[in-house]
């Protein structure tokens, strides 16, 4: 296991978030004055009802979404204490590159690129040597464990359905072994077989000390995986 | 697995905070017309980019971006909002009527390559960019064989040697994927998208560090527009190469570019990485842009 470091990974204050529509001529809300902290090596489960932003928050961390106020504090490795919100473009590219993951229930991988290139092609942008076998070797690991069938490993992922998709997302993600990872209802279209075995890299994932904030629908996926709760409308619930 | 990988590297960030732009664009205007004193003023309202009173155009107001190494930026821009015009500033296509263009790579970004001889302009441009019009006839010599050109781009770097210009030219034809059984055609004889190819292997002759590339895949098929994109990224990712990515559909810069730019009359509008800009867009004009996508 990696050395715990000391302090919080993650620091939200007083985050908020509306989108402004020109063509309606007024805002739709995303989330507001939320405050979270999220300490090295721990999960944070969010919850709360649909609508009350719990994706905005996740955007907003990974710069998809452009909030109005707040702050958000992230202690990377090698950039060191840096507020997302004010980092430049190019370190929040190199943010994504090499700490911070994000899977979503949707897929987006480059077109016309096979299953099993678009996920060694993940890999070799985290690995800065370009170690191609090591590349190779994990991910067939990777699509091995999630019994991704090898005969769809040389097809374009569009073809997929819903579910060996998100597999394929999550494996993509994962193999980048990343710091910090956001996780967008990553099981929300996954049978339970699948869902047990993203359960079991998420803990895999965790005991080697990746920080991890998450969303998910599924409460009792949840339970025994997630150090602490984060509602939405109460905040941070004890247990 | 190894436990070597499972952090990541810090040996980048040095890199990452050290990195300079291997080209700068700062403040660049062009304006066709005599201007007035009412136009000269920034803060005076002009008709869309034209000025109410003297009927100059200014195609470029103050536009400034950068372009990182083995980085690509996208330009999306409704026609008329100066995305061309910014591209044939930087080619030397185009006097600009303010402003500078740097490169890491002359003077180490000291000097404003607008203002060299016309003599060291050529030679930049030979020696650093790649231009890829989305007009082949403006690229290509329609009349010599795709070879030909080829070579006259070499030839201009200063190459003398004709085994060397024929081998460099075979395979740069073979990487787009034209046949080479057809390498001494005239592009005359081609369709849009083999004449669009050949250009692209032309315009990397030389190796250039710095592609520009405008509206590359405008007006093809879309199985060719595939093989184009797919044939830029794969530049990108063997050999490194910046590019600045010039193109009116959404689409193809989601696909191309991390970072991109909006551009309005002229001016930036509105600038981020390309997903947020895609996703969370806050301009008026460019939440248009979006929703006229989805």
């Amino acid at each position: 296991m990696s050395r715990r470091e000391e302090g919080f990974m993650l620091r939200i204050e007083g985050l908020s978030k509306s989108f402004y529509l020109h063509e309606a001529g007024r805002s739709i809300r995303g989330c507001s004055s939320i405050s979270l902290t999220v300490q090295a090596g721990e999960f944070v489960g969010i919850t709360g009802r649909s609508g009350s932003g719990k994706s905005t928050i996740l955007r907003s961390i990974y710069r998809t979404n452009l909030p109005q106020d707040g702050s958000i504090l992230y202690r990377s490795a090698a950039l060191g204490l840096l507020d997302l919100m004010k980092a430049s473009e190019r370190e929040i590219l190199y943010l994504r590159r090499f700490e911070i993951g994000y899977i979503s229930q949707f897929l987006n991988v480059l077109p016309r690129t096979t299953a099993y290139d678009t996920v060694v092609q993940s890999a070799l942008e985290a690995v800065s040597e370009g170690d191609r076998a090591y590349a190779e070797q994990e991910t067939e690991r990777l699509l091995r464990h999630f019994e991704l069938p090898e005969s769809l490993w040389e097809l374009y992922p569009l073809t997929f359905s819903g579910g060996e998709k998100l597999r394929l997302n999550i494996a993509a993600a994962m193999i980048k072994k990343p710091r910090l990872l956001l996780l967008d209802e990553p099981t929300a279209s996954l049978d339970n077989a699948s869902k047990r075995k993203v359960r079991e890299l998420i803990e895999r994932l965790k005991q080697g000390g990746c920080t991890m904030l998450g969303i998910f629908h599924d409460l009792e996926f949840m339970e025994g995986l997630c150090d602490r709760e984060f509602n939405m409308q109460e905040g941070f619930i004890d247990g | 697995m190894s436990a070597s990988k499972t952090t990541a590297p810090v040996t980048d960030t040095g890199a990452l905070q050290t990195e300079r732009p291997i080209l700068s664009i700062e403040s660049l205007s062009c304006s066709f017309g005599t201007g007035c004193p009412f136009c000269a003023k920034p803060e005076h309202e002009l008709e869309r980019n034209v000025c109410p009173r003297c009927g100059t155009v200014h195609a470029l107001r103050d536009v400034s971006l950068e372009v990182y190494p083995g980085e690509i930026v996208g330009i999306v821009g409704e026609s008329g909002s100066g995305k061309s015009t910014l591209m044939r500033c930087v080619s030397f296509d185009q006097q600009a009527s303010s402003g500078a263009v740097r490169t890491a790579l002359v003077d180490e970004g000291a000097s404003n390559i607008l203002a060299c001889s016309p003599q060291q302009k050529r030679a930049i441009r030979n020696a650093f960019f790649g231009m890829v019009y989305q007009n082949p006839w403006l690229g290509l010599r329609m009349d010599f064989s795709s070879l030909s050109n080829i070579a006259e781009q070499m030839i201009a770097a200063g190459c003398r040697n004709v085994e060397q210009m024929r081998a460099r030219g075979l395979s740069l034809l073979e990487k787009v994927n034209i046949p080479l059984s057809r390498a001494t055609d005239p592009p005359r004889v081609f369709s849009g998208g083999m004449q669009q190819r050949v250009q692209i292997a032309k315009a990397l002759s030389n190796n250039p560090p710095i592609l520009l590339l405008d509206e590359v895949t405008t007006g093809l098929d879309l199985s060719v527009q595939a093989t184009v994109l797919d044939l830029v990224l794969a530049l990108r990712r063997d050999l490194d190469v910046s590019m600045l990515v010039v193109s009116h559909d959404l689409g193809v810069i989601r696909m191309l570019a991390q970072r991109s730019a909006v551009m309005l009359d002229g001016r930036i509008i509105e600038r981020g990485l390309t997903d947020q800009i895609l996703e969370d867009p806050q301009h008026r004009y460019t939440q248009q842009l979006v929703h006229s996508l989805l």
